[in-house]
């Protein structure tokens, strides 16, 4: 099992597009992943899931996967992040 | 009959006169049966999803063929939620208590859009909207009913619903759609977001009752300004409304004409007309509504949020992305303008008993040169290949602009050795919002290239008002005799100098000042990009040599009251 926390600066936080790319890039991998936002945890590859974390702007988000691709899955999804989804901030 | 009057929430401008047509969505009535077992009811759900997803794509196909990406992706974000395993697992848990598959999606999708519709967050919540929707699309589908409700719209007219799920709203023929009034919804429901993207009036929060009154072909007003719909509408209420439309359709179409052009005086004086914003979002909101550049890029927003500074590297991608958005239009960079009414959690800051004469904007940044590199770095950094400039806030010495620019000269140093590449070309200018700076432009136009007025601080230090203190609110007077010979000080000492003057304060884009702003030559005005349509066609009414009478009459007059009046006469002559 894998964990790694990461702040999200782009503007809408996980909403809209950036909510849709994160969880695709989650389904992509096998490794089952959790994510923390304030207490409160969601599957990582339900979109109901991760909107219902509200995250927003500078919210720093914990993320925990657990499986073959636990490395592969935590690599991707902070690299999405931390590329701001592929927009200016 | 006589007329009836109802109050919503105006969610989209205009005003629009038509029969209602009633949407009623199709009732789902789910038949009493006795439940398969969990897989049989697990495989009816499965292809039901299969369906959905194919109708989604459709749908996705049509929105994208006549509408913009960002629609169409709503429908990529409700496949997903068809899919999605939490629905699947709260679906699981019901058909394993004995429930069918048909009660088992409506109320899982129920609860789960319950969840989102409670989120504290407006944008959050928001999409309780599209959870319900893909709730009752597999209800639909499970059901083998089809709901043409929505298709029964073939003539112009106002939709009046309850509510309009994001597919009803793609489903509307819009040649036939005039407007929107619905009982549910506020500003940031889909169908306020939907009327405003297409221009078309809306008023959305009716209540529940409001449409129990209306019935298909009801008579209708609906003022989406105001924020009414008024019912079988009597003669002189239907008179009133219509020359309203016709002033207002006529000042739009104009306007419209104008602020995709720059703004020019009636006899051709350019006039640069920009905005005032705080992040990239906005900045492409500026260039939809006309802005020729950014007058004011506010950049608190990057230190007010964080329980740290933001570092060079988070404060370049944000200025970056506002410089794309605006190409090659100039942008001026304010500098941070922070105090002690609104500290950061990192700056430790002293008791202050008066913070607006405190320890704020450019007074922290001189005293903590780390922070202040930061950002001065980044801006430079960032304006590669852009129109950028930096602006100081709140100088009121000249000690103070030539402090600045010695950490902006030691910062052009340390990224020349670190050899970084930066924007050589970066004009530095200051606020004028303290007296003491608008008395001391002729020394500050030596040692810069631009002045921007901020009419609020300007007003607020003039006046010595607190304007957020309610006993002496009444006392800012924006158009006080005091600030506008303030303002003509600095307009005219600069311009001996060959230096220009811009204007971001609300000042700006008030209709009542403009005129006279145009008069005192002022070079550049920036303000809410709403506001830019009007200003620009404002701008257009004036010569330059009515502006000028119009300035010094203005001046003329002792009182602000007296100045507001005759100003409301001049803007009633332009309007007609």
């Amino acid at each position: 099992m894998q964990t790694i926390s990461v702040v999200v600066h782009n503007k809408v936080g996980l909403h809209a597009r950036p909510a849709a790319l994160f969880v695709q890039a989650a389904m992509a991998h096998q490794s089952k992943i959790t994510v923390t936002n304030g207490g409160k945890n969601g599957n990582a590859k339900s979109i109901i899931g991760i909107l219902a974390l509200g995250v927003q702007q500078n919210d720093s988000i914990t993320i925990n996967a657990d499986g073959p691709d636990e490395m592969e899955a935590l690599t991707a999804l902070t690299k999405l992040i931390e590329d701001n989804f592929g927009e200016p901030v | 009959m006589s007329e009836i009057t109802l109050k919503g929430i105006p969610a989209s401008e205009g005003i629009v006169i038509g029969p209602a047509f009633c949407h009623r969505p199709l009732q789902l009535e789910i038949p009493a049966r006795s439940p398969g077992s969990v897989q049989d009811e697990m495989r009816r759900f499965q292809s039901a999803c299969d369906q959905a997803g194919q109708e989604l794509e459709v749908l996705k196909a049509s929105v994208l063929a006549r509408s913009d990406p960002e629609t169409a992706a709503i429908f990529d974000a409700h496949k997903m939620m068809v899919t999605d395993p939490m629905l699947y697992d709260a679906i699981q848990s019901r058909l394993e208590a004995g429930q069918i598959i048909e009660t088992a999606v409506r109320d899982a999708s129920d609860e789960l859009a319950a969840m989102l519709g409670g989120m504290e967050d407006e944008l959050f919540a928001a999409r309780e909207a599209d959870m319900r929707d893909v709730g009752r699309r597999l209800l639909r589908i499970l059901l083998g009913v089809s709901d043409t409700s929505i298709e029964k719209l073939q003539a112009p007219a106002v939709v009046v619903a309850h509510d309009l799920t994001p597919s009803d709203t793609v489903s509307l023929r819009s040649e036939f759609t005039l407007g929107f009034c619905t009982a549910a919804g506020g500003l940031t429901s889909h169908v306020a977001i939907l009327a405003r993207t297409l221009g078309l009036p809306a008023v959305v929060g009716l209540g529940k009752k409001a449409l129990d009154q209306i019935s298909d072909g009801t008579k209708l007003v609906l003022d989406g300004t105001g924020g009414s719909v008024i019912l079988d509408p009597e003669p002189a209420t239907l008179g009133r409304y219509e020359s309203m439309r016709e002033k207002a359709s006529a000042r739009l179409a104009a306007m419209q004409v104008t602020s995709s052009k720059n703004a020019l005086t009636a006899d051709g004086r350019r006039v640069e007309v920009g905005a005032n914003i705080g992040d990239s979002d906005s900045a492409g909101e500026a260039v939809r509504y006309g802005a020729e550049g950014v007058g004011l890029l506010r950049t608190e927003f990057l230190y007010l949020q964080n329980t740290r500074p933001p570092d060079e590297a988070q404060q370049m991608a944000a200025y970056k992305s506002v410089f794309d958005a605006m190409r090659d239009r100039p942008v001026i960079v304010r500098t941070l303008d922070i105090g002690g009414d609104k500290p950061p959690a990192y700056l430790k800051f002293d008791a202050e008993l008066n913070p607006f004469l405190g320890w704020r904007a450019i007074r922290i940044c001189l005293d903590d040169h780390p922070l202040f590199k930061t950002q001065l770095r980044a801006i430079l950094r960032a304006a590669v290949g852009h129109r950028a400039l930096i602006m100081f806030p709140m100088i009121s010495s000249v000690e103070e602009l030539r402090a600045a620019k010695a950490i902006l000269a030691e910062v052009r140093v340390e990224l020349d050795s670190a050899g970084l590449d930066y924007a050589r070309e970066v004009p530095v200018g200051i606020m004028v919002e303290t007296p003491g700076a608008a008395m001391l432009t002729d020394f500050l136009a030596l040692e810069c290239d631009f002045f921007s007025l901020g009419t609020n601080d300007l007003t607020q230090y003039t006046l010595a008002v607190d304007r957020t203190n309610e006993r002496v609110a009444k006392l800012f007077q924006p158009l006080h005799p005091a600030v506008l010979r303030l303002i003509k000080r600095t307009i005219d000492a600069a311009h001996q100098h060959g230096k220009w003057v811009g204007m971001c304060g609300e000042l700006a884009g008030m209709q009542k000042a403009i005129p006279i702003l145009l008069g005192l030559s002022l070079d550049e005005f920036s303000m809410a990009p709403r506001s830019i349509p009007e200003a620009k066609w404002l701008i257009g009414q004036f010569s330059d040599a009515r502006a000028r009478e119009i300035a010094e009459e203005a001046l003329s007059k002792a009182t602000a009251a007296e100045i507001e009046d005759f100003m409301a006469g001049v803007l009633d002559e332009i309007r007609g």
